[in-house]
Protein backbone atom coordinates (compact mmCIF):
# COMPACT_ATOMS: atom_id res chain seq x y z
CA UNK A 1 0.00 0.00 0.00
CA UNK A 2 1.07 3.55 -0.87
CA UNK A 3 1.21 6.06 2.09
CA UNK A 4 1.65 9.95 2.45
CA UNK A 5 4.93 10.46 4.39
CA UNK A 6 4.99 14.27 5.05
CA UNK A 7 3.34 17.32 3.50
CA UNK A 8 6.03 20.16 2.63
CA UNK A 9 4.86 23.76 1.94
CA UNK A 10 6.96 26.65 0.20
CA UNK A 11 6.83 29.82 -2.11
CA UNK A 12 7.87 29.30 -5.63
CA UNK A 13 9.09 32.97 -6.59
CA UNK A 14 10.08 32.56 -9.75
CA UNK A 15 13.13 35.53 -8.95
CA UNK A 16 14.52 32.42 -6.48
CA UNK A 17 14.47 30.07 -10.02
CA UNK A 18 16.28 32.92 -11.88
CA UNK A 19 19.33 33.06 -8.96
CA UNK A 20 19.62 29.64 -8.97
CA UNK A 21 19.93 30.20 -13.00
CA UNK A 22 22.16 32.67 -12.51
CA UNK A 23 24.16 31.60 -9.83
CA UNK A 24 23.49 34.25 -7.83
CA UNK A 25 22.57 32.12 -4.73
CA UNK A 26 25.60 33.22 -2.06
CA UNK A 27 24.92 36.91 -2.59
CA UNK A 28 23.84 38.36 0.41
CA UNK A 29 19.96 38.54 -0.32
CA UNK A 30 19.73 35.59 -1.75
CA UNK A 31 21.97 33.80 1.06
CA UNK A 32 19.24 34.75 3.21
CA UNK A 33 16.51 33.03 1.56
CA UNK A 34 18.14 29.60 0.67
CA UNK A 35 19.90 29.39 3.83
CA UNK A 36 16.47 28.77 4.72
CA UNK A 37 16.27 25.54 2.87
CA UNK A 38 19.34 23.59 3.72
CA UNK A 39 18.20 21.66 7.08
CA UNK A 40 14.88 21.05 4.41
CA UNK A 41 17.23 19.41 1.82
CA UNK A 42 19.13 17.40 4.06
CA UNK A 43 16.09 16.43 5.53
CA UNK A 44 14.24 15.17 2.20
CA UNK A 45 17.38 13.35 1.10
CA UNK A 46 16.39 11.34 4.22
CA UNK A 47 13.16 10.98 3.35
CA UNK A 48 13.77 9.40 0.14
CA UNK A 49 10.49 9.80 -1.32
CA UNK A 50 9.41 7.30 -4.17
CA UNK A 51 6.83 9.95 -5.47
CA UNK A 52 6.46 13.53 -5.03
CA UNK A 53 2.98 15.22 -5.72
CA UNK A 54 3.29 18.75 -6.34
CA UNK A 55 0.13 21.05 -6.21
CA UNK A 56 1.28 24.49 -8.01
CA UNK A 57 0.10 26.84 -10.16
CA UNK A 58 0.93 27.41 -13.95
CA UNK A 59 1.36 31.22 -14.73
CA UNK A 60 0.16 31.53 -18.10
CA UNK A 61 3.08 28.83 -19.65
CA UNK A 62 0.68 25.83 -20.03
CA UNK A 63 -2.48 27.58 -20.14
CA UNK A 64 -3.03 30.79 -21.51
CA UNK A 65 -6.56 32.34 -21.25
CA UNK A 66 -7.54 29.63 -24.09
CA UNK A 67 -8.29 27.03 -21.23
CA UNK A 68 -8.42 27.27 -17.58
CA UNK A 69 -8.83 24.33 -15.78
CA UNK A 70 -9.76 24.21 -11.99
CA UNK A 71 -7.60 21.06 -11.26
CA UNK A 72 -5.61 19.53 -13.77
CA UNK A 73 -3.26 16.46 -12.97
CA UNK A 74 -0.04 15.41 -15.11
CA UNK A 75 -0.83 12.25 -16.03
CA UNK A 76 2.38 12.32 -18.26
CA UNK A 77 5.44 10.09 -18.01
CA UNK A 78 7.24 13.42 -18.22
CA UNK A 79 7.06 17.57 -17.99
CA UNK A 80 9.42 19.49 -19.70
CA UNK A 81 10.32 22.93 -17.98
CA UNK A 82 7.92 25.79 -20.01
CA UNK A 83 9.57 28.89 -22.11
CA UNK A 84 8.42 31.59 -19.92
CA UNK A 85 10.13 33.89 -22.14
CA UNK A 86 13.86 33.95 -21.70
CA UNK A 87 14.27 30.04 -22.70
CA UNK A 88 13.07 27.30 -20.36
CA UNK A 89 14.72 26.78 -17.06
CA UNK A 90 18.02 24.56 -16.90
CA UNK A 91 16.50 21.71 -14.69
CA UNK A 92 16.42 18.38 -15.50
CA UNK A 93 13.16 17.02 -17.49
CA UNK A 94 9.99 16.28 -14.73
CA UNK A 95 9.69 12.62 -15.01
CA UNK A 96 6.24 11.75 -13.77
CA UNK A 97 4.59 8.45 -12.44
CA UNK A 98 1.46 7.86 -15.03
CA UNK A 99 0.49 4.91 -12.94
CA UNK A 100 -0.18 6.38 -9.55
CA UNK A 101 -1.64 9.55 -11.17
CA UNK A 102 -3.91 7.84 -13.05
CA UNK A 103 -4.62 6.15 -10.18
CA UNK A 104 -5.78 9.74 -8.06
CA UNK A 105 -7.65 10.81 -11.24
CA UNK A 106 -9.84 7.72 -10.97
CA UNK A 107 -10.30 7.75 -7.51
CA UNK A 108 -10.71 11.45 -6.89
CA UNK A 109 -13.32 11.82 -9.89
CA UNK A 110 -15.53 8.92 -8.29
CA UNK A 111 -15.00 10.78 -5.29
CA UNK A 112 -17.04 13.39 -6.99
CA UNK A 113 -13.61 15.97 -8.14
CA UNK A 114 -13.95 16.74 -11.61
CA UNK A 115 -10.57 16.26 -12.04
CA UNK A 116 -9.19 17.66 -15.90
CA UNK A 117 -6.21 15.54 -16.90
CA UNK A 118 -3.20 16.38 -18.90
CA UNK A 119 -1.46 13.90 -20.52
CA UNK A 120 0.84 16.44 -21.83
CA UNK A 121 2.02 19.50 -19.93
CA UNK A 122 5.01 21.46 -19.82
CA UNK A 123 5.69 22.53 -16.33
CA UNK A 124 7.14 26.41 -15.00
CA UNK A 125 8.77 27.97 -11.95
CA UNK A 126 5.72 27.10 -10.12
CA UNK A 127 6.32 23.62 -9.95
CA UNK A 128 10.03 23.66 -10.67
CA UNK A 129 11.58 26.00 -8.14
CA UNK A 130 10.21 24.33 -4.69
CA UNK A 131 11.58 21.09 -6.27
CA UNK A 132 15.43 23.15 -6.32
CA UNK A 133 14.82 24.11 -2.75
CA UNK A 134 14.04 20.43 -1.83
CA UNK A 135 16.04 18.49 -3.85
CA UNK A 136 19.33 20.83 -4.86
CA UNK A 137 19.95 21.11 -8.25
CA UNK A 138 20.93 17.54 -9.36
CA UNK A 139 21.64 16.24 -12.75
CA UNK A 140 18.17 14.13 -12.82
CA UNK A 141 15.61 14.46 -10.16
CA UNK A 142 15.62 12.01 -7.09
CA UNK A 143 11.95 11.08 -7.78
CA UNK A 144 8.95 10.96 -10.13
CA UNK A 145 6.78 13.95 -9.61
CA UNK A 146 2.67 13.87 -10.04
CA UNK A 147 1.97 17.66 -10.81
CA UNK A 148 -1.34 19.20 -10.09
CA UNK A 149 -1.75 22.40 -11.28
CA UNK A 150 -4.49 24.45 -9.53
CA UNK A 151 -5.99 28.10 -11.10
CA UNK A 152 -5.49 30.67 -8.75
CA UNK A 153 -4.97 33.04 -11.70
CA UNK A 154 -8.55 33.68 -12.77
CA UNK A 155 -10.80 34.75 -10.01
CA UNK A 156 -12.46 32.52 -8.39
CA UNK A 157 -9.63 29.81 -7.63
CA UNK A 158 -11.16 26.81 -5.65
CA UNK A 159 -12.02 27.83 -2.20
CA UNK A 160 -9.86 26.67 0.42
CA UNK A 161 -12.37 24.04 2.01
CA UNK A 162 -12.92 22.58 -1.76
CA UNK A 163 -9.00 22.34 -1.49
CA UNK A 164 -8.68 20.37 2.12
CA UNK A 165 -11.01 18.39 0.59
CA UNK A 166 -9.69 17.10 -2.32
CA UNK A 167 -5.99 16.82 -0.17
CA UNK A 168 -8.41 14.36 1.88
CA UNK A 169 -9.62 12.50 -1.69
CA UNK A 170 -6.01 12.08 -2.93
CA UNK A 171 -5.13 10.93 0.44
CA UNK A 172 -7.71 7.58 -0.02
CA UNK A 173 -6.61 7.70 -4.08
CA UNK A 174 -3.03 7.19 -2.37
CA UNK A 175 -3.59 4.82 0.19
CA UNK A 176 -5.69 2.66 -2.48
CA UNK A 177 -2.92 1.84 -4.35
CA UNK A 178 -1.56 -1.44 -3.98
CA UNK A 179 2.40 -0.91 -4.74
CA UNK A 180 4.50 0.21 -1.54
CA UNK A 181 5.11 3.72 -2.29
CA UNK A 182 6.27 6.08 0.39
CA UNK A 183 4.83 9.83 -0.85
CA UNK A 184 5.73 13.32 -0.27
CA UNK A 185 2.75 15.78 -1.08
CA UNK A 186 3.92 19.98 -1.57
CA UNK A 187 1.81 22.72 -1.40
CA UNK A 188 3.49 25.55 -3.10
CA UNK A 189 2.78 29.44 -3.84
CA UNK A 190 2.21 32.37 -1.20
CA UNK A 191 2.61 33.12 1.23
CA UNK A 192 1.77 37.28 1.09
CA UNK A 193 1.89 38.80 -2.38
CA UNK A 194 0.62 41.15 -4.47
CA UNK A 195 2.29 41.67 -7.90
CA UNK A 196 -0.33 43.46 -9.47
CA UNK A 197 -1.89 46.99 -9.28
CA UNK A 198 -1.15 49.86 -6.86
CA UNK A 199 -1.14 47.95 -3.81
CA UNK A 200 1.96 45.70 -5.77
CA UNK A 201 4.17 44.97 -2.15
CA UNK A 202 1.74 44.30 0.10
CA UNK A 203 3.20 41.91 2.62
CA UNK A 204 1.16 40.66 5.64
CA UNK A 205 3.78 38.78 8.25
CA UNK A 206 1.41 38.82 11.06
CA UNK A 207 -1.46 36.86 8.51
CA UNK A 208 1.39 34.42 7.45
CA UNK A 209 2.62 33.11 10.44
CA UNK A 210 -0.56 32.55 12.09
CA UNK A 211 -1.21 30.80 8.55
CA UNK A 212 1.84 28.76 9.37
CA UNK A 213 0.34 27.68 13.38
CA UNK A 214 -2.63 26.76 11.97
CA UNK A 215 -1.26 23.88 9.75
CA UNK A 216 -0.64 21.99 12.59
CA UNK A 217 -3.12 23.83 15.51
CA UNK A 218 -6.35 24.11 13.53
CA UNK A 219 -6.38 23.17 9.82
CA UNK A 220 -9.86 23.76 9.64
CA UNK A 221 -9.61 26.93 11.11
CA UNK A 222 -8.16 27.83 7.85
CA UNK A 223 -10.56 25.75 5.73
CA UNK A 224 -12.79 29.04 6.53
CA UNK A 225 -10.78 31.58 5.29
CA UNK A 226 -12.52 33.71 2.51
CA UNK A 227 -11.13 34.69 -0.92
CA UNK A 228 -11.85 37.80 -0.04
CA UNK A 229 -9.78 37.58 3.32
CA UNK A 230 -7.26 36.23 1.28
CA UNK A 231 -6.77 38.94 -0.99
CA UNK A 232 -7.26 41.63 1.50
CA UNK A 233 -4.86 40.52 3.84
CA UNK A 234 -1.93 38.57 1.77
CA UNK A 235 -2.45 39.94 -1.02
CA UNK A 236 -4.39 39.73 -4.69
CA UNK A 237 -1.81 37.16 -5.38
CA UNK A 238 -1.46 35.97 -1.91
CA UNK A 239 -4.53 33.74 -2.51
CA UNK A 240 -2.27 31.22 -3.69
CA UNK A 241 -1.91 30.09 -0.44
CA UNK A 242 -5.37 27.77 -1.13
CA UNK A 243 -2.87 25.15 -2.22
CA UNK A 244 -0.78 24.62 0.95
CA UNK A 245 -4.44 23.45 1.88
CA UNK A 246 -4.56 20.29 -0.66
CA UNK A 247 -1.03 19.39 1.17
CA UNK A 248 -2.68 20.01 4.32
CA UNK A 249 -5.71 17.68 3.55
CA UNK A 250 -3.92 14.81 2.52
CA UNK A 251 -1.88 14.74 6.05
CA UNK A 252 -3.21 12.84 9.02
CA UNK A 253 -5.77 15.00 11.14
CA UNK A 254 -2.82 15.59 13.88
CA UNK A 255 0.59 16.40 12.19
CA UNK A 256 3.97 17.39 14.06
CA UNK A 257 5.62 20.51 12.76
CA UNK A 258 9.38 19.25 11.78
CA UNK A 259 10.22 22.54 10.49
CA UNK A 260 9.79 25.93 9.72
CA UNK A 261 11.30 28.88 7.23
CA UNK A 262 10.04 32.67 6.74
CA UNK A 263 11.55 35.32 5.57
CA UNK A 264 10.88 38.35 3.48
CA UNK A 265 11.46 39.33 1.05
CA UNK A 266 12.26 37.41 -1.78
CA UNK A 267 11.77 39.80 -5.14
CA UNK A 268 8.11 41.01 -3.99
CA UNK A 269 6.65 37.94 -2.12
CA UNK A 270 6.93 36.43 1.74
CA UNK A 271 8.42 33.58 1.25
CA UNK A 272 7.15 30.62 3.41
CA UNK A 273 8.21 27.10 4.36
CA UNK A 274 7.06 24.23 6.10
CA UNK A 275 7.38 20.10 6.80
CA UNK A 276 5.12 18.42 8.71
CA UNK A 277 4.57 14.69 9.55
CA UNK A 278 2.28 12.39 10.76
CA UNK A 279 2.97 12.71 15.01
CA UNK A 280 3.81 9.11 15.46
CA UNK A 281 6.48 9.46 12.62
CA UNK A 282 8.47 12.88 13.80
CA UNK A 283 8.14 11.29 17.21
CA UNK A 284 9.95 7.96 15.93
CA UNK A 285 12.29 10.22 14.47
CA UNK A 286 13.17 12.04 17.64
CA UNK A 287 13.83 8.79 19.76
CA UNK A 288 16.34 7.98 16.96
CA UNK A 289 17.80 10.95 17.62
CA UNK A 290 18.17 10.81 21.01
CA UNK A 291 19.66 7.56 20.76
CA UNK A 292 16.98 5.83 23.03
CA UNK A 293 15.15 2.63 21.18
CA UNK A 294 11.72 2.14 20.76
CA UNK A 295 11.38 -0.80 23.30
CA UNK A 296 11.68 1.09 26.98
CA UNK A 297 9.26 2.93 25.33
CA UNK A 298 6.98 0.11 24.84
CA UNK A 299 7.96 -1.52 28.04
CA UNK A 300 7.18 1.70 30.02
CA UNK A 301 4.00 1.60 28.70
CA UNK A 302 3.06 -1.73 29.36
CA UNK A 303 4.63 -1.71 32.85
CA UNK A 304 1.66 1.66 33.42
CA UNK A 305 -0.65 -0.69 31.99
CA UNK A 306 0.20 -3.43 33.97
CA UNK A 307 -0.40 -1.04 37.21
CA UNK A 308 -3.48 0.14 36.42
CA UNK A 309 -4.86 -2.86 35.75
CA UNK A 310 -4.06 -3.68 39.10
CA UNK A 311 -5.11 -0.62 40.54
CA UNK A 312 -8.57 -0.91 38.71
CA UNK A 313 -8.66 -4.88 40.09
CA UNK A 314 -8.77 -3.72 43.38
CA UNK B 1 -20.91 45.83 -28.43
CA UNK B 2 -23.05 47.11 -25.73
CA UNK B 3 -21.18 44.60 -23.55
CA UNK B 4 -17.70 46.01 -23.58
CA UNK B 5 -19.10 49.19 -23.04
CA UNK B 6 -21.34 48.39 -19.52
CA UNK B 7 -20.32 49.68 -16.40
CA UNK B 8 -18.50 47.11 -14.24
CA UNK B 9 -21.01 44.61 -11.53
CA UNK B 10 -19.50 46.31 -8.28
CA UNK B 11 -18.12 43.24 -6.34
CA UNK B 12 -17.07 43.02 -2.83
CA UNK B 13 -13.39 42.71 -3.31
CA UNK B 14 -13.86 46.08 -5.44
CA UNK B 15 -13.19 47.42 -2.31
CA UNK B 16 -9.64 46.22 -1.39
CA UNK B 17 -7.65 49.83 -2.70
CA UNK B 18 -5.02 49.15 -5.48
CA UNK B 19 -6.47 46.23 -6.76
CA UNK B 20 -7.88 44.90 -10.16
CA UNK B 21 -9.28 41.64 -9.25
CA UNK B 22 -8.94 39.27 -12.40
CA UNK B 23 -12.67 37.91 -12.03
CA UNK B 24 -14.79 36.63 -15.21
CA UNK B 25 -15.98 39.79 -16.46
CA UNK B 26 -12.74 41.65 -16.59
CA UNK B 27 -11.36 38.09 -18.40
CA UNK B 28 -14.49 38.42 -20.81
CA UNK B 29 -13.07 42.14 -21.67
CA UNK B 30 -9.50 41.65 -21.57
CA UNK B 31 -9.28 38.29 -24.04
CA UNK B 32 -7.81 40.21 -26.08
CA UNK B 33 -5.18 42.12 -24.34
CA UNK B 34 -4.31 38.59 -23.14
CA UNK B 35 -3.99 36.57 -26.25
CA UNK B 36 -1.74 39.59 -27.13
CA UNK B 37 0.81 38.84 -24.65
CA UNK B 38 0.28 35.12 -24.83
CA UNK B 39 1.59 36.10 -28.44
CA UNK B 40 5.12 37.50 -27.31
CA UNK B 41 6.04 34.42 -25.78
CA UNK B 42 7.61 33.58 -29.95
CA UNK B 43 9.97 35.48 -30.50
CA UNK B 44 9.20 36.45 -34.28
CA UNK B 45 5.64 37.72 -32.95
CA UNK B 46 7.96 40.12 -30.52
CA UNK B 47 9.94 41.13 -33.18
CA UNK B 48 6.73 41.81 -35.89
CA UNK B 49 5.22 43.82 -32.54
CA UNK B 50 8.35 45.68 -31.68
CA UNK B 51 8.43 46.59 -36.23
CA UNK B 52 4.75 48.19 -35.71
CA UNK B 53 3.27 48.18 -32.81
CA UNK B 54 -0.23 49.62 -33.80
CA UNK B 55 -0.30 47.78 -37.07
CA UNK B 56 0.31 43.98 -34.63
CA UNK B 57 -2.30 45.08 -32.41
CA UNK B 58 -4.99 45.17 -34.85
CA UNK B 59 -5.12 40.93 -34.84
CA UNK B 60 -6.69 41.01 -31.30
CA UNK B 61 -9.68 42.62 -31.50
CA UNK B 62 -8.87 45.27 -28.53
CA UNK B 63 -10.97 47.90 -28.18
CA UNK B 64 -9.35 51.93 -28.61
CA UNK B 65 -9.06 52.46 -25.11
CA UNK B 66 -7.18 48.83 -24.75
CA UNK B 67 -5.08 49.50 -27.93
CA UNK B 68 -3.46 53.17 -26.06
CA UNK B 69 -3.26 51.19 -22.92
CA UNK B 70 -0.92 48.89 -24.32
CA UNK B 71 0.89 51.24 -26.56
CA UNK B 72 1.18 53.87 -23.70
CA UNK B 73 2.37 51.07 -21.39
CA UNK B 74 0.06 52.15 -18.88
CA UNK B 75 -0.07 48.73 -16.76
CA UNK B 76 -2.87 49.93 -14.19
CA UNK B 77 -5.53 50.68 -16.83
CA UNK B 78 -4.36 47.17 -18.68
CA UNK B 79 -5.69 45.56 -15.61
CA UNK B 80 -8.59 47.43 -15.23
CA UNK B 81 -9.37 46.69 -18.73
CA UNK B 82 -9.28 43.12 -18.51
CA UNK B 83 -5.71 42.37 -18.67
CA UNK B 84 -3.79 39.96 -16.21
CA UNK B 85 -0.87 40.66 -14.79
CA UNK B 86 1.15 37.35 -15.47
CA UNK B 87 0.04 37.90 -18.98
CA UNK B 88 1.16 41.57 -19.21
CA UNK B 89 4.42 40.86 -17.60
CA UNK B 90 5.46 39.44 -21.17
CA UNK B 91 4.86 42.47 -22.11
CA UNK B 92 7.30 44.13 -20.33
CA UNK B 93 9.63 41.42 -20.80
CA UNK B 94 9.65 42.19 -24.50
CA UNK B 95 10.52 45.61 -23.52
CA UNK B 96 13.24 44.02 -21.82
CA UNK B 97 12.20 45.64 -18.42
CA UNK B 98 12.45 43.35 -14.97
CA UNK B 99 9.39 43.45 -13.01
CA UNK B 100 10.66 45.69 -10.61
CA UNK B 101 10.02 47.97 -13.27
CA UNK B 102 6.60 46.84 -13.78
CA UNK B 103 6.18 47.44 -10.10
CA UNK B 104 7.57 50.78 -9.71
CA UNK B 105 4.99 51.50 -12.68
CA UNK B 106 2.22 50.25 -11.47
CA UNK B 107 2.83 51.34 -7.49
CA UNK B 108 3.94 55.15 -9.16
CA UNK B 109 7.34 54.42 -7.21
CA UNK B 110 10.90 54.30 -8.48
CA UNK B 111 12.65 50.91 -8.74
CA UNK B 112 14.93 51.91 -5.82
CA UNK B 113 11.95 53.29 -3.81
CA UNK B 114 9.93 49.50 -4.74
CA UNK B 115 12.94 47.63 -3.69
CA UNK B 116 13.83 49.69 -0.64
CA UNK B 117 9.85 49.36 0.55
CA UNK B 118 10.25 45.68 -0.02
CA UNK B 119 13.13 45.06 1.59
CA UNK B 120 11.89 46.95 5.27
CA UNK B 121 9.09 44.24 4.92
CA UNK B 122 6.87 45.49 2.12
CA UNK B 123 4.02 47.59 2.11
CA UNK B 124 1.49 47.09 5.57
CA UNK B 125 -1.62 45.58 5.10
CA UNK B 126 -2.57 48.48 8.01
CA UNK B 127 -4.40 51.23 6.18
CA UNK B 128 -4.49 49.01 2.69
CA UNK B 129 -7.70 47.25 3.24
CA UNK B 130 -10.87 49.05 2.63
CA UNK B 131 -11.37 51.97 0.27
CA UNK B 132 -14.46 52.97 1.72
CA UNK B 133 -12.97 52.68 5.31
CA UNK B 134 -15.42 49.86 6.38
CA UNK B 135 -14.24 47.48 9.63
CA UNK B 136 -12.64 44.61 8.13
CA UNK B 137 -12.64 41.08 9.63
CA UNK B 138 -9.96 38.65 9.27
CA UNK B 139 -10.45 34.97 10.71
CA UNK B 140 -6.62 35.22 11.15
CA UNK B 141 -5.47 38.11 12.47
CA UNK B 142 -9.07 39.65 13.59
CA UNK B 143 -10.89 42.87 12.58
CA UNK B 144 -9.24 45.79 11.41
CA UNK B 145 -10.69 48.98 12.49
CA UNK B 146 -12.93 51.04 10.19
CA UNK B 147 -10.84 53.90 8.46
CA UNK B 148 -12.89 57.02 7.51
CA UNK B 149 -12.30 58.85 4.29
CA UNK B 150 -13.79 61.20 6.56
CA UNK B 151 -11.71 61.05 9.42
CA UNK B 152 -13.07 64.18 11.66
CA UNK B 153 -16.38 62.90 11.98
CA UNK B 154 -14.46 59.20 12.55
CA UNK B 155 -12.82 60.37 15.34
CA UNK B 156 -15.50 62.10 16.68
CA UNK B 157 -17.75 58.97 16.57
CA UNK B 158 -15.07 57.28 18.09
CA UNK B 159 -14.79 58.96 20.86
CA UNK B 160 -18.56 59.16 21.90
CA UNK B 161 -18.19 55.34 21.61
CA UNK B 162 -15.43 55.07 23.67
CA UNK B 163 -16.64 57.64 26.72
CA UNK B 164 -20.31 56.08 26.97
CA UNK B 165 -18.36 52.40 27.19
CA UNK B 166 -15.99 53.76 29.58
CA UNK B 167 -18.08 55.13 32.10
CA UNK B 168 -20.73 52.23 31.43
CA UNK B 169 -17.67 50.78 32.58
CA UNK B 170 -17.43 52.47 35.69
CA UNK B 171 -20.96 52.28 36.50
CA UNK B 172 -20.55 48.22 36.94
CA UNK B 173 -17.31 48.62 38.63
CA UNK B 174 -19.01 50.97 41.09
Amino acid sequence: MAKIIAGVASSHVPAIGAAIDNKQTEEPYWKRVFSGFEKSKEWMEKAKPDVAIIVYNDHASAFSVEIVPTFALGCAAEFPPADEGWGPRPVPVVKGHPELASHIAQSVILDEFDLTICNKMEVDHGLTVPMNLLFGSPQEWPCPVIPLAVNVVLYPPPTAHRCYMLGKAIRKAVESYPEDLRVVVFGTGGMSHQISGPRAGLINSKFDKAFLDNLSKDPKKLTRISHLEFMREAGAEGIEMVMWLIMRGALDDKVEETYRFYTVPASNTAVGHIILEPKHRAAAKARKASGKSRRPAKMKRAAARAKTFVRRSK
Amino acid sequence: MARKEAARKEQEYDDIPGTFVFDAERSLRGYGINMFCMSLMKDANRKAFKANEPEYLKQFKLTPEQTEAVLKRDYNRMLELGGNIYFTAKLGATDGHSFRHLAAVMTGSTQDDYAAMMLAGGRSAEGNRSKSGRRTTSILVGSAKPTSARPKAAKAGAGKSKSKSRSKARSKRG
